[in-house]
């Protein structure tokens, strides 16, 4: 039987409103439920004092601390490793079979269950290295887990470069890290800093690897090898072992609504640059 | 009298096993324009790349025989390349500005030696333009984005940026094809003045263009050399009858 092509126009219309709406459907409902709960527990105290009480008084302030630190450790360590390998793989080597396996393996990195990152982070820095658990030792293990995103969207972003700006700059006589540094990378730049957001957005979010590799105490952190709690971890424990729900819901707006404000924020600057350059 | 800048010695090129170049000598002389005419794929820009080693970059190119640059085989292993391309400079077909300024655009080449002194990239930002025939229109507009330049504009600020790196020779790969007549008077009569201080390359696919600028003119055909001489010569007793036809249109 056959449908008549109006019909069937309808029809999937229809059904691929359906789909995209479900996406969009489900992230509201997430920050409604989110929010509803979270919200009235946000407060300048909230954000400015440490949990007393493993968690059922005062606020968030260490948890705060302590995933800005690990944070930073993991895109410090990732970025330059991350975009060096793009480099490599973009502009000074051919495609081969090195480098195809190089991007194979990356790939296979990226597959790989978090959980398998943190064992792997205990293992080797927490034991082997002697940081003991710490931001040092849950940074590091964080940084190998993003690095693949960082590999995989930079070298995309340097590869869209077009092919022209590179023959001028060497004709213009540049070396090819001078082509590198001063063409290739700044019109890749807003490629690259859509993959270090994501990245950070998976580390600020990321549990299994912290709770293996950075422990879990509420002090606030005074050094690198402090052991310490990030908002995501303090979320899980707060919520699993029925601490206190409405300050897990506190805890998960903040965790929201930070990544929420520098997706927005990062954005707004790439916004800005690639108009200023073009 | 007239001073040979460039000797080709059988230069033959090939891409993988494809030869491109097929046994070409010739020799361009100080201060000339010479035009290179000929059909597509006949091997005219391959012939620039290899005079600056361009063609390098390109996975599988190979070359053989010499070119000697003021008597320098430029393909001698001791030969600083990247001081060959700033001696040589290109301008391509199509108007490929950096996504910078005008400003930055020009002293790109500058930069890189490390030259920063901001009176001195002033200095060679106008001059430059000037010798370009850009500066009247762009002396205003000298820190905004040369992506918002025309694009006639563009290819005279391509001309304008090889010029900033002093070059003693500029190639230009066929820098009128995507403009308007206008545009590619305004190109051509550049050539003719900059003729005094620089030896010129001229790569086109129009051949009234080398007729009307071309010192010399010579025709390239599937990566033979077919003829060179004077461009009068060429164009009204040209020695062979593959260049005849050409010219006078029966091909390519």
């Amino acid at each position: 039987m056959r449908i008549s092509p109006k019909i069937e126009q309808k029809l999937v219309q229809v059904v691929l409103y359906t789909f995209t709406s479900t996406a969009i459907i489900i992230l509201i409902f997430i920050l409604a439920v989110i929010f509803k709960n979270g919200i009235p527990q946000l407060s300048l105290e909230f954000l400015t004092r440490n949990p007393a009480d493993m968690g059922r008084e005062g606020g968030i302030l260490s948890t705060i601390v302590a995933t800005i630190f690990l944070t930073f450790i993991a895109l410090l360590v990732a970025t330059p490793l991350g975009v060096g390998t793009a480099i490599y793989l973009t502009e000074y080597t051919v495609e081969s079979r090195v480098t195809r396996i190089i991007r194979f393996g990356a790939e296979c990195l990226a597959g790989i269950p978090s959980i398998i990152f943190g064992l792997f982070g205990f293992i080797l820095f927490v034991n082997k290295l002697g940081f003991g658990w710490s931001i040092l030792s849950g940074g590091l293990t964080l940084a190998f887990m993003v690095l693949p995103t960082i590999i995989r969207t930079s070298e995309e972003a340097i590869k869209a470069v077009p092919h022209a700006y590179r023959l001028v700059s060497f004709s213009l006589g540049s070396t090819r890290w001078q082509s590198v540094t001063r063409v290739v990378l700044p019109s890749a730049l807003p490629g690259i800093v859509t993959g270090v957001i994501l990245s950070i957005g998976r580390s600020i979010g990321e549990t299994a690897v912290v709770i293996f590799t950075a422990g879990s105490a509420l002090r606030m952190p005074t050094s690198l090898f402090s052991s310490s709690r990030t908002m995501a971890v303090h979320f899980y424990i707060l919520a699993k072992e029925g601490v206190s729900m409405p300050k897990a819901y506190g805890t998960a707006a903040v965790l929201v609504i930070s990544i929420l404000i520098i997706n927005i924020v990062t954005y707004y600057l790439m916004e800005k640059y690639i108009r200023r350059k073009s | 009298m007239k001073q040979v800048a460039i000797r080709v010695e059988n230069l033959s090129h090939f891409y993988g096993s494809h030869q491109s170049l097929k046994n070409i000598s010739l020799e361009i002389y100080r201060n000339e324009i010479l035009g290179i005419i000929g059909p597509a794929k006949s091997g005219k820009s391959t012939f620039l790349a290899c005079l600056n080693r361009l063609n390098d970059l390109i996975p599988g190119s190979r070359v053989e025989g010499r070119i000697l640059v003021d008597g320098e085989d430029i393909y001698s292993p001791e030969v600083d390349v990247v001081a060959l391309r700033r001696k040589l400079g290109i301008v391509f077909a199509t108007p490929v500005p950096l996504p910078l300024t005008i400003y930055e655009n020009i002293v790109y080449g500058v930069r890189l030696l490390g030259r920063n002194n901001r009176k001195e990239l002033d200095w060679i930002v106008e001059d430059s333009l000037e010798k370009a025939g850009l500066w009247n229109e762009v002396k205003d507009r000298l820190h905004t984005s040369a992506l918002k330049l025309s694009g006639g504009q563009q290819q005279r600020l391509c001309i304008a940026r090889v010029l900033a790196l002093k070059p003693q020779f500029i190639m230009l790969d066929e820098p009128t094809s995507g403009l308007d007549p206008i545009s590619t008077m305004k190109i051509e009569d550049s050539l003719r003045t900059l003729k005094k201080d620089y030896t010129i390359i001229l790569v086109t696919n129009n051949t009234k263009q080398a007729a009307r600028v071309a010192d010399r003119t010579a025709f390239f055909l599937m990566g033979e050399l077919v003829e060179i001489d004077e461009t009068p010569v060429v164009f009204t007793r040209p020695a062979d009858k593959r260049t005849e036809d050409y010219i006078l249109g029966r091909f390519g």
